[in-house]
């Protein structure tokens, strides 16, 4: 097995993965595990049962002082004025002309604290851009250094994680967190994930990530519990149809092409990217994000051509095997006009188009 | 992994077994492992011209999408029609039932530049 570039940045786990046979990957600079026993897997044991995945190479940025709320509000798309403490809310970071910088995670610690987890590739910009964005009374603190990140996820995870805590799990809503305590450790509690499954994703002392992953581990036996790499994180959030940044969303796609428009609030005040949006609702937006299927044999894949009536009308941004429907399925953009269901597109295979339809999303949606 | 002594083996991680004008074709159990779970699997159409070290196919994992070069010239005779439903057997039985095509040998010279199970062994050893 090959050892880490030393460039690579790595998470308090690297270790334990390679122990664990995964196989590592670059990704986005970050030396992180791919998968494990392997993809189907690992996202049929996030469906069924309890998957623990290691993503520590996730960001953390905290707001802190008086007009703490101000600065997230200018920063982000999402209304953060409706948080109560303790409640977490899937926002947008824009740059003026309306394009992402990137999709983050912010959490109500209380009044005057907030605290942001963004993706692992963007965290240095995030930072800065936050930072030029705070005229406030506040301030933005660079946090990634304090956190290790663990996700537990599935219909297992709440029975698996609560073995370890003696803070009450259940009552912690959708999108809720409470700092409480994992193995005697200080732990931040969140009952968010990538997964589209119930789970929890926990904050800790990089000190204690490894002896923590192990507990969770021995805790999750009883029900299968799978460690679990990005490939699966993957598929399940694909099948989630939740964006990855880099694909679904960049510097060059507003929240509104990219089926996110719940995400905005423009009638709560400025913010950063507010007008270049207010002017793109005024006149619509041209190309839009769609789910597709396949019917032909083949499997549309990331950067593949979308061809509408014979011609080149958009791409694919992320598409692959769904291990759940057994079916392929990918999210792409097309002309606005076409992006509804039921809409025959091909999509361009090894010079091959092969057909494909477009279907509503989210393709896999669980039982509650 | 014992690499079977009666297959030849290419750096690409294909192998070829020689059945009297013919060669069969197939990749590695390190090519399998290396994969993942195989979900996909495209291959020539019966009577297309295979040319040694040219694109003659491809096998997608969940994750990606990798070619198989042919590791020998010539027509190809059949193809292995079972993986277009079945291609997780790439991933169960790569050295045997999961062949991939099977190509009509037109410079039987070219059987000379394959790797034995010992080299290839070495190879991916180093790899």
């Amino acid at each position: 097995m090959s050892t880490p570039a030393s460039a690579l940045k790595t998470t308090p786990l690297n270790a334990t993965h390679r122990k664990l046979g995964a196989r590592m990957v670059d990704f986005g600079g970050w030396d992180m595990p791919v998968q494990y026993s392997g993809i189907i897997d690992e996202h049929r044991a996030v469906r069924e049962a309890v998957g623990l995945f290691d993503v520590s190479h996730m960001g953390e940025i905290e707001v802190t002082g008086p007009e703490a709320l101000a600065c997230v509000e200018f920063a982000t798309t999402n209304a953060a004025s409706k948080l109560k403490q303790g409640q977490a809310q899937y926002s947008g970071l824009l740059y003026e002309h309306g394009g992402f910088v990137d999709d983050i995670l912010v959490h109500k610690v209380h009044d005057e604290s907030y605290f942001i987890c963004c993706n692992a590739s963007n965290q240095e910009k995030d930072f800065e851009h936050l930072a030029a964005l705070n005229r406030f009374q506040a301030e933005v603190v660079f946090a990634s250094d304090r956190y290790a990140q663990l996700a537990i996820q599935g219909p297992k995870g709440l029975a698996t994680l609560q073995k370890l805590t003696k803070t009450a799990l259940e009552p912690i809503k959708y999108y809720h967190f409470t700092d409480g305590e994992v193995s005697g450790t200080p732990a931040r509690i969140a009952r968010t994930g990538y997964t589209g499954e119930d789970g929890f994703e926990i904050y800790i002392d990089p000190e204690e990530a490894e002896r923590i992953w192990n507990e969770l581990m021995e805790a999750g036996r009883e029900f299968g519990i799978k460690p679990c790499g990005l490939g699966a994180r993957n598929t399940l959030r694909l099948e989630s149809k939740m964006a990855l940044y880099g694909h679904e969303i960049d510097a060059s796609i507003t929240p509104f092409e990219a089926d996110l428009a719940w995400i905005v609030k423009l009638d709560k005040g400025d913010f950063n990217g507010r007008s270049a949006l207010a002017k793109q609702k005024t006149g619509g937006v041209k190309r839009k994000l769609v789910g597709f299927e396949m019917i032909g044999r083949g499997i549309g894949r990331d950067g593949y051509e979308v061809y509408l009536d014979g011609a080149p009308a958009g791409w694919v941004t992320s598409g692959g095997p769904s291990p759940t429907l057994c079916k392929n399925i990918g999210l792409c953009y097309v002309p606005v006009d076409r992006a509804q269901p039921g809409v025959s597109i091909q999509i361009m295979i090894r010079n091959q188009p092969v057909e494909a339809v477009t279907v509503n999303t989210p393709f896999y949606k669980r039982a509650k | 992994m014992i690499y079977p002594e009666n297959l030849l083996y290419t750096k690409e991680h294909e192998w070829v077994r020689v059945e009297g004008d013919t060669g069969v074709v197939g990749i590695t159990d390190h090519a399998q492992k290396e994969l993942g779970d195989i979900v996909y699997v495209d291959l020539p159409k019966v009577g297309a011209t295979a040319e040694k070290g040219k694109n003659v196919g491809s096998v997608e994992s969940v994750k990606a999408v990798s070619d198989i070069y042919a590791p020998i010239s010539g027509e190809v005779t059949e193809v292995n029609e079972a993986l277009a439903t079945a291609p997780e057997k790439l991933n169960e039985d790569p050295h045997g039932g999961a062949w991939l095509v099977k190509i009509k040998l037109s410079n039987p010279e070219e059987i000379k530049q394959l790797l034995s199970a010992a080299d290839y062994q070495t190879y991916v050893g180093a790899e």
